[in-house]
């Protein structure tokens, strides 16, 4: 094996390898929508394929912000959005709508591409929802019962706007306790509500599993629970200290009801009943699995993108693609004839690897993402119009032809270093810096160059050093 | 062989205050534009109204952009499926009941007969663009730095770099000149197109500055002019036959792409023939010009 065969080794392991990483992703594309909508919901997607963006594919955009005030004060605020993300990521995902990017977004928000969702109200509630769940005693002190009397007398709600207790009501609180909404009943009811202990015995921290179940009679749907080994403990132990007294299940900061314990309650589990719909109880019951979010989280941006406008925009945009393709590979072939068709090899297997490394790091295609591909590709046209121009120099300095290559690759070689390196080092920094649809265009950029000087440069060299064995005495570019 | 561009011996130097004239006189015209007109600003830099309507009957999207425009309206129109649009008005927060009676008003007069329900009236904040593009500045202006330090190492002078990124930046200028010249929207996909046109435009002036550097080394008693001729004639071939392929490819985006990427296909298309302008008439001019300031 002499170094030639290493290197025509290498080009062809690396192809057979990029069609094997890219196989996954043409599988999946060419599945029709409904295979591709089945699959997703049983939460089968393949992981390592190319994905769309919302502006290629249509779906909802949201932009969350964290509640920092509100965030635990022991908490850093990186760790908290860190598992904030986390846990919203975790809720998508059980929910089955295929590939969600989640990002951190500046201090405290966090971006979300919902794919496909036209209905964003369940979204929201999806996502937006804090789910923090809290098991506490219901005070049914004379003192409890005066505020609750006295806020049914009161015309106006106990909570103002910003929802802090009136200071009518706020006077005869009884120590250590606070005011919380019931769930609503039916319409038209009063609005109720429950004086509860402020001390919280235990949290939905320590649920293991929530699932929907329907009553045996009526068919209403609750949540049954399970906690894990610590919070059955502390449940057992918390219920054995206070039968007889009420105990309020609280589901951010709103009581859903409140039983009688009758006994202690071991075993480790538990039901959550309330005027569920059957939608709500199964989202419910996504949210109680995934956990808790650290703060309450905000919408302060909702966009639904396309896909209506977009398909037929992004058909055509496709096709002029493809023709401008077309174009510049027949020019190269006609202006350059043999040097045009190495070029042109090199410009597919570009596309090819381009395409796989983009599979495997899961990446998400989106328009700015093709400008980033673009420029790459027309950088590695100039590459190859580099070496070729210099071919075509040397060439006219009646150089053997053994002799005109490797001049003419050292020659091209730091041009194409320098403007390379050039425009890396700016896609690093707007990698660092950038977000959102910058970011996405300097990641296709940075692949887009790692690739683009691999195929016009060694890809291309290997081609011809190939060639040259049959000992050649013409260069026909 | 096949050879459009014979060898070529044009003294781009001497013409150098003819370029700059050009450049100024461009860069004077949109930056006017820019100062009387501004910038199309989308809605991702602007903030605005949010309205979702559900129409009783199909209605296309055009139909729903003719009915607006009657009324004087200049919406962004997203359709959710064949009866329900999301419509966006540019607009304040103070403002978005009038904007959205004006919208409802513009559909009961211009739609007359098919009936439709509100489903959401609401305030899209310019928190999240403004944030993109302040992020994309920084980190924009920092990628500069980053190259004049690289040119600068690579090439032995820090003066090629700076002559290089101002013909960036000439570039930039002049494609967001053009964008505000010819009232095209700004959105997100443009800054990344503005980005490309950087990108494109710093290669294009490298490897012109490769040959010179090699010519240089060649030619050590050279004098700076005639060695930034030769350098730019030797690689005119190479400069002409690249950007008319980029060209190429760019333009059928511009004609045959579609309303989506059309702002971004014209954006690239004006950056693309300024890439290739400024190369030769202002970058290696600009060093020349720097150099030989005291002479």
């Amino acid at each position: 094996m002499n170094k030639l065969h290493w290197k025509i080794g290498t080009v062809l392991g690396l192809l057979i390898l990029s069609f094997w990483l890219l196989y996954p992703s043409v599988e999946w594309y060419t599945k029709t929508n409904d295979d591709r909508a089945k699959t997703e919901a049983m939460r089968m997607r393949p992981k390592r394929i190319l994905n769309l963006g919302l502006d290629l594919r249509g779906g909802t955009h949201m932009l969350l912000e964290l509640d920092v005030e509100k965030l635990d004060k022991k908490e850093k605020l990186n760790d908290a959005m860190a598992r904030a993300i986390e846990i919203i990521r975790n809720r998508v995902d059980q929910y089955g709508v295929g590939e969600t990017p989640i990002s951190r977004q500046g201090d405290r928000w966090i971006s979300v591409d919902l794919p496909g969702i036209s209905n964003t109200e369940e979204a929201e509630n999806l996502i937006g929802k804090t789910a923090l769940l809290e098991f506490r005693l219901l005070d049914t002190s004379d003192a409890a019962q005066a505020v609750l009397s006295k806020v049914d007398d009161i015309t106006e709600p106990p909570f103002d706007k910003k929802g802090t207790l009136i200071p009518g009501i706020a006077k005869i609180m009884p120590k250590g306790t606070m005011l919380c909404k019931a769930a609503p009943g039916q319409d038209g009811e009063r609005a109720r509500y429950y004086v509860v202990e402020a001390t919280v015995p235990v949290t939905g921290a320590y649920l293991e599993n929530a699932h929907v179940s329907t009553d045996q009679q009526f068919g209403t749907p609750s949540i049954s629970f399970t906690f894990n080994k610590e919070g059955g403990k502390l449940f057992e132990n918390f219920t054995g200290a206070n039968v007889n007294k009420f105990l309020a299940i609280v589901l951010d900061g709103v009581v859903h009801s409140a039983p009688v314990i009758k006994s202690r309650i071991g075993g480790g589990s538990g039901v959550i009943e309330g005027s569920f719909s059957m939608e709500e109880a199964r989202n419910l019951a996504i949210v109680l699995r995934a956990g808790a979010l650290p703060a309450p989280v905000s919408i302060i941006e909702k966009r639904v993108v396309g896909p209506g406008l977009g398909e037929d925009s992004i058909k055509k945009g496709l096709s002029a693609a493809g023709i401008g393709f077309i174009l510049v590979i027949a020019f190269m072939l006609v202006y350059y004839r043999a040097g045009g068709f190495v070029a042109d090899i090199a410009l597919a297997m570009n596309f090819v690897f381009l395409a796989s490394a983009m599979s495997y790091f899961g990446a998400t295609l989106t328009l700015p993402g093709i400008a980033g591909i673009i420029l790459s590709l027309a950088m590695a046209i100039d590459a190859n119009v580099l070496i070729l121009e210099r071919m075509r120099e040397e060439l006219a300095l009646s150089k053997p032809v053994a002799m005109i290559i490797p001049t003419s690759y050292d020659k091209a070689w730091s041009a194409i270093l320098d403007s390379n390196v050039t425009t890396w080092i700016a896609a690093i920094f707007l990698f660092q810096f950038g977000s959102g649809p910058v970011k996405g265009f300097a990641v296709t950029l940075t692949i887009g160059l790692l690739v683009g000087m691999f195929t016009s440069v060694f890809v291309t060299r290997a081609v011809y050093e190939f060639w040259l064995t049959s000992n050649p005495k013409e260069l026909n570019i | 062989m096949i050879v459009l561009i014979k060898k070529t011996n044009i003294d781009f130097i001497k013409k150098r205050f003819t370029f700059f004239t050009i450049s100024a006189l461009i860069i004077a015209a949109g930056a006017i534009s820019m100062a009387v007109k501004g910038m199309n600003l989308g809605l991702d830099f602007t903030g605005g109204t949010l309205l979702q309507l559900r129409f009783e009957k199909p209605v296309s999207t055009g139909d729903v952009r003719s009915a607006l425009s009657k009324s004087g309206i200049d919406p962004t129109i997203q359709s959710l499926d064949r009866n329900a649009y999301q419509i966006k008005v540019k607009g304040s927060q103070d403002n978005v009941n009038e904007v959205s009676n004006a919208i409802l008003a513009a559909f009961n007069t211009n739609l007359a007969g098919n009936t439709f329900t509100e489903e959401k009236r609401d305030y899209v904040g310019p928190v999240v663009g403004r944030d993109l593009a302040k992020k994309a500045l920084f980190a924009f202006i920092l990628s500069l730095f980053g190259i004049i330090v690289y040119v600068a190492f690579r090439f032995a002078n820090p003066v090629w770099g700076a002559a290089g990124v101002l013909a960036l930046l000439h570039d930039v200028f002049i494609a967001a000149g053009a964008l505000s010249i010819t009232n095209r929207e700004i959105d997100l996909v443009i800054v990344a197109a503005l980005l490309t046109i950087a990108g494109y435009s710093i290669n294009d002036t490298i490897v012109i500055f490769d040959r010179m550097r090699e010519n240089m080394r060649m030619f050590p008693k050279m004098p700076l002019g005639q060695l930034a001729n030769t350098s730019v004639n030797e690689t005119l071939s190479r400069t002409l036959i690249t950007n008319f392929t980029v060209l190429a490819v760019v333009s059928i985006l511009f004609l045959f792409g579609g309303e989506v990427i059309n702002n971004f296909a014209f954006t690239m298309l004006v950056g693309s023939i300024c890439g290739t302008y400024s190369t030769i008439a202002i970058a290696t001019p600009l060093v020349y010009q720097w150099e030989n300031k005291g002479k």
